[in-house]
């Protein structure tokens, strides 16, 4: 897949992992593994991306004795989702077109 | 290998990196493996689902900007003695045009690449040019009544066309070269910079 496009498509997918209730990173990972599976340094990049792209804020809080960083959505990263999802019906209006010639041939 | 063995090897292997970032990376990485070890994952496992020390350390430094580990190489780990200060000055006529040299060195063979490359650029510019002015000129001779110049100038302008679209490919092919070339000497001076910290 092309990076530029599938660095977007995590960008949202991690968002969309956030956007219910704060989450963590173990908690990201695991949650997103039916769907496609994570690196933690690519997640890493990914989470340091949208905060400093504002889309997400982060908060440590202790855990069991130990600190845990929690990642929570913040309304730019909620407009992120939003956009993502009517850029997809373009998407999708396009793959229609691109297809069309071989569905009629088929 | 166990968690504390994983985050001195990787704090190992960043030191050349800010403090900061250093430790940032090793909490994210330390709380990975605690969360792990909570659901029930014997603690080498856990360290083996985040995945080889070597391969996260080559793929943060391939993230990291070069100016970043030369600012921190460069930075003093401590305040300079009056003494210091003074044999750097003295010393400024020899260190600093050294560095000017070393500096010269890396961007003239940045300038040499990039030339190259523009050169040939330039050669495939040039005969598309000539192809497209032969075979208008060849057309008009032939139009003129002068047919067997026109022809002799149409077939020249046609063999240009051919190896300027040879041309192309190779063109095509050098700057992808180029470009992968000066990413690797990019990954080579921060692998310098980060060897000299361990060291």
């Amino acid at each position: 897949m092309d990076i530029q496009l599938k660095r977007g498509l995590l960008d949202v997918c991690v968002l969309a992992a956030i956007r219910n209730e704060d989450s963590y990173g173990y908690k990201i990972i695991k949650d997103m593994k039916p769907y496609l599976e994570l690196s933690e340094s690519t997640l890493y990049t990914i989470l340091k991306r949208l905060e400093t792209a504002n889309m997400l804020s982060v908060r440590t809080a202790e855990h069991d004795g130990r600190l845990r960083k929690y990642y929570h959505i913040t309304g730019d990263g909620i407009k992120r989702i939003e956009d993502f999802k009517d850029d997809w019906k373009e998407i999708e209006t396009i793959y229609r077109f691109v297809t069309k010639e071989e569905q009629e041939h088929a | 290998m166990l968690k504390q063995e994983f985050l001195n090897a990787l704090r190992a292997g960043l030191s050349g990196l800010p403090q900061a970032d250093i430790e940032e990376r090793a909490n994210f990485y330390g709380e990975m493996i605690d969360d792990r070890m909570e659901e029930g994952v014997p603690e080498e496992e856990a360290v083996a689902a985040v995945g080889p020390v070597d391969e996260i350390v080559s793929q943060i430094v391939a993230e990291t900007p070069l100016t970043k580990i030369v600012k921190e190489r460069v930075k003093p780990k401590r305040r300079l003695k009056a003494g210091e200060i003074v044999l750097l000055v003295l010393g400024s006529p020899i260190w600093l045009s050294l560095l000017i040299a070393a500096f010269a060195v890396v961007f003239s063979l940045y300038v040499v690449l990039w030339a190259l490359l523009i050169c040939l650029w330039a050669v495939f510019a040039a005969f598309t040019v000539c192809a497209l002015v032969c075979v208008a000129a060849g057309i008009s001779f032939t139009v003129q009544g002068n047919g067997l110049s026109g022809l002799a100038v149409l077939a020249a302008g046609l063999v240009l066309a051919g190896l300027a679209i040879f041309l192309f490919f190779a063109c095509k092919a050098a700057s992808k070269g180029v470009v992968k070339l000066t990413g690797k000497i990019a990954r080579g001076i921060k692998k310098c910079f980060m060897k000299k910290e361990e060291a």
